[in-house]
């Protein structure tokens, strides 16, 4: 982390390189780590929803949209980066990189002035309560444009943008990085922080679960059917991060920042299949029997990974016991002090069950950017590493 | 005008015009509400909406344009099954032909690109059901089902991966498919798996996994060619129809399109 930083101001040392567009170049390569990466888009969403009412404002937008679009466009121009953007695959990213922040700001937008005309006690855009229009022809025809124009724009891409097809299959020719379709790339970013049954199985399992039991938990009976986030900033909130940040952005940084081996390459780097692998990672067990008694270097506590069950508890599961504890704490003993304190209001609101399910959900969601961190901070690699079950978290 | 108008008159009058469409033409109030009704693809939508409910700032037509999207790609996609042949000494040949010599090959670019605006359309349509809070009492059920068909869209783009059997297919359904070997208790790496024997005889094994059902195989081979053909060509399209059709119907019922209450 520190070698990073100092990486970092070495590059934008104008005695080490070369032109100013270079040292440009180095320094977004380097923001682009995922310990920069994702922490800056999380920032950035926050300023977002905090200044929704400044930053939705159609010249803002349109400075925002001008702005990004250079920056993009300019990008093109680097020989790399162009390569990945131009592969037929990764064309869809540039897509949803483009209408999801439009349609983002669009609802925002919306959101911002409903939130503005409630507070002045006005009429919302979606009030209106006896102006109902027939289907034919106020719909159909809508419909029918709609078709027509998605008709086109389909044809017309498919004219213009040859569709993926790369050399027929060769079992034996792994080729390196090895990816995933791209709406699962974000998944498969995943695989660097937990394990397969995790990443692959669980978390999918988990968001289908969480979105379907979305309703059911959120009892808030405000903001049905029209644009708003002052009368439910919390829920909004954590979907927006869950769909922004954990989905949407870590399918970019799986796509144009993820290369041979999977080693972090910024996006105006050369994807080189001999740059050396990652660091080694450790476990909670190891910091915990290992590496703080050597560093405390006190008589009773002797460094060394439990080998020999101890009180019939078998050799693992002692091994393995600060991680079930912090992991123990985190999954049970902090909903309940949270009921207590942060979340009284929800608590008393949704009552046990739906508490419940919502903490399940709420957890998982956030050992994601968790593990992430004590990964980028400390190297964790496991809380509970029990590779006897296959059973790492 | 005159003469179109006329004409236009003469078959609008006529007996065939008369037996498909029962009512006349619509311009009033009556005959507008009666092409919606007697229309058997039309009544899915209700007589009359809400003005401010059809706006496409609020709706941003993306459920509309999923819904086109699953269309064309249906189109388009029995169009390629005529040609395509889901076999893996012939599968990539086929592919190379739509674009070589085919007339009409460039469905497959269609369909291709197609397939990723529709994933896309799907999570807007997501994005707006939930920023408007639609999911909301009493569209409850109707956002799982939203979900389920969320799920289905890139299970369909995730089989149709495979068909064209290049490097990208095989070594993307590789990579995708290798998370079902660590699925807990039914994937052979997965955490449990080891607990399931009998006299120590292991029932979940490379041979017998989740991947090995996903992929009629230890490898992506002939039979996960076969099996994602039929999953993305039949199974998964059927289930879908049918969701759509309560997805839709259940608008509807739940009471149109979100507003206000």
């Amino acid at each position: 982390m520190m070698t990073t930083f100092a990486h970092i101001l070495a590059s934008v040392d104008p005695a080490q390189q070369g032109s100013a567009i270079d040292r440009i170049k180095s320094f977004v390569d380097a923001l682009c780590a995922p310990y920069y990466f994702v922490p800056l888009t999380t920032l950035l969403l926050v300023i977002a929803l905090v200044s929704y009412k400044q930053w939705t404002r159609p010249k803002a937008a349109l400075l925002v949209f001008v702005a990004f679009t250079v920056f993009y466009g300019a990008s093109m121009l680097d020989e790399d980066f162009f390569k990945i953007i131009k592969k037929p695959d990764n064309v869809p990213i540039t897509m949803m990189i483009y209408f999801t922040g439009f349609c983002t700001w669009l609802g925002f937008r919306q959101a911002a002035v409903n939130d503005d005309r409630m507070k002045r006690g006005e009429p919302l855009i979606e009030s209106g309560a006896d102006d109902k229009v027939l289907v034919w022809p106020d719909l159909v025809y809508t419909e029918l444009i709609a078709l027509v124009l998605c008709t086109a724009f389909l044809v017309v891409w498919a004219i213009l943008l040859k569709a993926p097809l790369e050399p027929p299959a060769n079992p034996t020719n792994i080729p390196n990085p090895s990816k995933a379709p791209w709406y699962f790339l974000g998944l498969q970013e995943l695989l660097v922080y937990f394990d397969p049954w995790i990443a692959g199985v669980l978390l999918p399992g988990l968001i289908i679960v969480g979105l379907i039991a979305l309703p059911y938990i959120d009892k808030n009976p405000r903001g049905n059917g029209y644009y708003t986030l002052k009368e439910r900033p919390l829920v909004i909130s954590v979907f927006m991060f869950g769909f922004v940040i954990m989905w949407c952005v870590l399918i970019v940084l799986g796509t144009f920042l993820r290369g041979p081996n999977w080693n972090l390459f910024g996006p105006y780097e050369t994807w080189d299949p001999h740059r050396p692998a990652a660091l080694l990672n450790i476990n909670v067990s190891d910091v915990f029997w290992v590496v703080l008694p050597e560093k405390l270097n006190v008589a009773w506590w002797k460094p060394g990974l439990p080998s020999e069950a101890s009180f019939g508890i078998p050799a693992f599961l002692v091994r393995e016991a600060p991680g079930i504890v912090l992991l123990g704490g985190y999954f049970f003993a902090l909903p309940v002090f949270l009921a207590k304190t942060v979340f009284r209001k929800i608590y008393t609101q949704i009552g046990l069950i739906r508490y419940a399910v919502f903490w399940l959900l709420l957890s998982w969601m956030f050992i994601v950017p968790i593990k992430m961190v004590l990964r980028w901070l400390f190297n964790m690699k496991y809380f509970v590493a029990i590779t006897e079950w296959f059973l790492n978290v | 005008m005159g003469l179109l108008n006329s004409v236009g008159n003469y078959f609008r009058e006529s007996q065939v015009w008369g037996s498909i469409f029962r009512h006349g033409v619509p311009r009033d109030r009556r005959t507008r509400a009666m092409a919606i009704l007697s229309n058997v693809f039309l009544h899915l939508h209700p007589v009359a909406v809400r003005k401010s409910g059809i706006r496409l700032s609020f709706t941003w037509c993306m459920g509309g344009l999923t819904f086109f999207l699953f269309l064309a790609e249906t189109i388009t996609g029995v169009l390629l099954m005529f040609y395509y042949r889901p076999v893996v000494e012939y599968a990539y040949a086929d592919i190379v032909g739509l674009r070589a010599h085919v007339t009409l090959g460039l469905l497959r670019e269609i369909h291709r690109w197609g397939a990723h605006a529709m994933v896309i359309a799907i999570w807007l349509h997501m994005l707006r059901v939930f920023l408007t809070g639609s999911y909301k009492p009493p569209r409850e059920f109707n956002w799982g089902v939203g979900v389920v068909l969320l799920t289905l869209t890139l299970l369909l783009s995730f089989t149709g991966y495979l068909l064209p059997w290049d490097q990208l297919a095989i070594w993307a359904i590789t990579v995708g498919s290798n998370m079902a070997r660590a699925t807990p208790f039914a994937g052979h790496e997965g955490p449990g798996a080891a607990l399931l024997q009998i006299g120590g005889v292991p029932l979940i094994h490379g041979g017998s996994d989740a991947r090995f059902l996903l992929l009629g195989g230890t490898v992506v081979g002939p039979g996960a060619l076969l099996r994602f053909y039929v999953l993305h060509c039949v199974f998964i399209p059927v289930v879908v129809s049918v969701l759509i059709a309560v997805h839709f119907w259940r608008v509807r019922k739940d009471g149109g399109i979100s507003g206000p209450l």
